[in-house]
């Protein structure tokens, strides 16, 4: 079983229970978690993926010990074919199984990108079967791996009818969000933040923690600006925060979780209480979510409003390998608290 | 009235369900003609013995993903010329109560039909995966899916099949090589004469057919189907036949040789498997004559329904993107 032995360590998790039987655990292992708990509730549910047989666990171990544990059958080894086995995939969750696909990155997906918005995305809309499935996509960058090792490409599901899109930012919400992915009848997107897989370790709470779809978190509360974000920029959102109180700027800090469908209300809430709105994403600025967020408080929230909403995002360039040149495409603490520092001041 | 045998009673139904598609494709030519059609369509013509012989050769718990010159095996699982009239004019009685076009995502699960989309070669790996699906709970199903030439020169169409020998999958693919992606000659897509040849590529049996023989169609899937029922792996079928109109409705199709027209003009599925019942003494002219009545009155009487059929409610048009 996982979470014990010698792969304990290596899933980052710490064997610290408390009273309430919340586990402090990595993000990876909360992923890891939320697969293998679906996997035992219920045995519709299986992985199909690439280097995820014989107990590979894929590129990043995400799903190390589940084909020790289920078997071929449930954890499918693929071809490098993401087309044909994510419409395979559609096919099995026509016929009611619940698979989990695997991109082996995020910046994969565009291969598959005709299975997930023509076929899987339309079918409820056009014949009115539902299409039960999971696509996990490893993304964001910041670790130096270069144009195809490190994209962000949620804005062209989010704009694709019949798709459901999220993108956890913490341990308790990776395990949580996926669960409800899973559970959902409709294909969904998961966006997982590969900076965060190791690096971030967080309180899971204990039993069937289901976080729903289509609700946003505040991992903040303030009054002056609004900073609407999500995935690992949100980590740094919160310490430009942090640095922001000590100037006397009290910062909202708004982690979307969920970008389709998008929460309206929690957004709108936080820009009328603020009246100044700063939208992160590491994502492209071009037509990404900050747009529609942006969009959103304008037509909705324009009386309210103190400031024009600023949009705080990656370039609208490929995402750079070289240290000094991605440093200069991401959005860090540095750069939203300067960004925010101006908009106080407007 | 010639006395029938069962063998002879089911050659009747083969041509029954042929004229029966026949009939429809003719009655739905000749509305859009007169401009009552809504949006495109596309002829079945030529393909009767390929559509109509493989749904035929479907177990009632198989599954098939049919295309959009299939329109026989979307009769034979069942659905109604009614529903088929109402899907073609946009109705809301239609199968997809007017959210897709023509015969495009006609799906009902409850009759074992995965609905297709326009980039046809999707159809493929869906139904691979619904092949998959019944190897997962160990059940003795198999699933049929249909592509053309054009579909068979794409990568998916090789992902799929690579795949699908792979896992040994219970999934039978016919290629319906009618010798024209929209206007491009086959031999101007690929340099393959005999396509079904691609299966050897990935160790599976490739099985070519007369695809204007429905007899020899409903054999040669039947056969496929029933290996894949009992754990025998894929089969790559390809039935050779010839798109005897446009590509779709508005296409005149003045890039094939009348020649070559007239050459499969000849090998009608329909004319032909008719000469042959009445040479064979399977039924009288009496008889055929008949069955073409019976067709062509529960032609007109579904075109009458669907035309009578309410258009969807717009106030409705946002609802159904997400399942429930």
């Amino acid at each position: 079983m996982r979470g014990t032995g010698p792969d304990a360590d290596f899933f980052g998790l710490s064997g610290v229970e408390e009273a309430d039987g919340s586990r402090e655990m990595t993000y990876l292992a909360a992923i890891g978690e939320a697969l293998r708990e679906e996997m035992l509730r219920d045995p519709d549910v299986l992985l199909i993926g690439e280097d995820i047989g014989n107990d590979f666990g894929g590129a990043f171990k995400v799903t190390r010990g589940l084909a020790a544990e289920f078997g071929p059958k449930r954890v499918m080894n693929t071809p490098l074919a993401e087309l044909g086995f994510t419409g395979m995939a559609s096919g099995m969750a026509l016929m009611g199984l619940r698979p989990v696909v695997e991109m082996q990155f995020a910046d994969f997906i565009t291969s598959a990108f005709d299975s997930i918005v023509q076929f899987a995305a339309t079918n409820h809309y056009r014949w009115g079967s539902p299409v039960p499935m999971v696509i996990r996509a490893p993304s964001d960058g910041g670790l130096r791996s270069g144009p195809f090792h490190s994209q962000n490409p949620e804005a062209w599901f989010v704009h694709a009818p019949g798709l459901k899109v999220v993108a956890p930012a913490t341990p308790a919400d990776a395990k949580g969000l996926l669960v409800a992915a899973i559970r959902d009848d409709n294909p969904v997107v998961y966006f997982e933040s590969k900076p965060l897989y190791r690096s971030l370790r967080g309180w899971v709470p204990a039993g069937d923690h289901v976080v729903p779809l289509g609700v946003a978190r505040l991992a903040r509360s303030g009054k002056d600006i609004s900073i609407v974000t999500y995935g690992a920029v949100l980590h740094q959102a919160l310490a430009a925060a942090e640095r922001l109180a000590a100037e006397g700027i009290e910062c909202d800090v708004l982690d979307l979780r969920t970008l389709k469908p998008l929460d309206e209300e929690a957004i709108l809430t936080s820009a009328r209480r603020c009246g100044k709105v700063l939208v992160v994403h590491a994502a492209n600025r071009m037509a990404g979510v900050g747009a529609e967020v942006a969009a959103l408080v304008a037509e909705k929230a324009f009386e309210w409003l103190d400031a024009p909403v600023q949009r705080l995002c990656g370039l609208d360039t490929p995402v750079p390998f070289s240290p000094p040149l991605e440093d200069a495409y991401r959005p860090d603490a540095h750069k939203i608290a300067v960004a925010a520092r101006a908009l106080a001041a407007y | 009235m010639i006395e029938k045998t069962e063998p002879g009673r089911k050659r009747l139904e083969f041509y029954y369900w042929m004229r029966l598609t026949r009939a429809l494709d003719e009655r739905m030519v000749a509305l859009w003609k007169q401009g009552r059609g809504v949006g495109g369509t596309f002829s079945q013509r030529g393909h009767e013995g390929i559509s109509v012989g493989a749904g035929l050769a479907l177990g009632p718990q198989d599954v098939v993903a049919p295309m959009h010159r299939d329109l026989g095996t979307f009769l034979v699982r069942g659905v109604t010329p009614r529903r088929v009239f109402a899907s073609l004019l946009g109705r809301a009685t239609g199968v997809t109560g007017g959210r897709d076009t023509n015969l495009h995502g006609m799906g009902d699960l409850s009759l074992g039909i995965i609905g297709f989309i326009s980039h046809l070669p999707h159809s493929v790996p869906v139904a691979l995966g619904a092949a998959m699906s019944f190897r997962y709970r160990g059940e003795p199903r198999a699933a049929l899916s249909f592509t053309g030439d054009g579909g068979s020169s794409s990568g998916l169409f090789h992902e799929t099949l690579n795949m699908a020998s792979l896992y040994d999958a219970p999934w039978v693919l016919v290629v319906e090589n009618n010798l024209y992606a929209y206007s491009t000659p086959v031999q101007e897509h690929t340099r393959i004469v005999d396509i079904a040849r691609r299966a050897d590529a990935y160790g599976i049996p490739g099985v070519v057919v007369d695809g204007n023989d429905v007899e020899a169609v409903h054999a040669v899937v039947g056969e496929a189907l029933e290996r894949a029922r009992r754990g025998g792996g894929p089969t790559l079928v390809e039935a050779k036949t010839m798109r005897m109109l446009g590509h779709a409705i508005h296409d005149g199709a003045e890039y094939v040789p009348p020649g070559l027209l007239a050459e499969w003009e000849a090998r009608d599925p329909i004319a032909r498997f008719e000469e042959k019942l009445l040479a064979e003494g399977v039924a009288a002219l009496a008889e055929i004559e008949e069955i073409g009545r019976r067709c062509d009155a529960e032609i007109e009487e579904a075109v009458a329904w669907a035309e009578a059929s309410p258009w969807p409610d717009p106030g409705t048009v946002a609802e159904r993107v997400y399942a429930p």
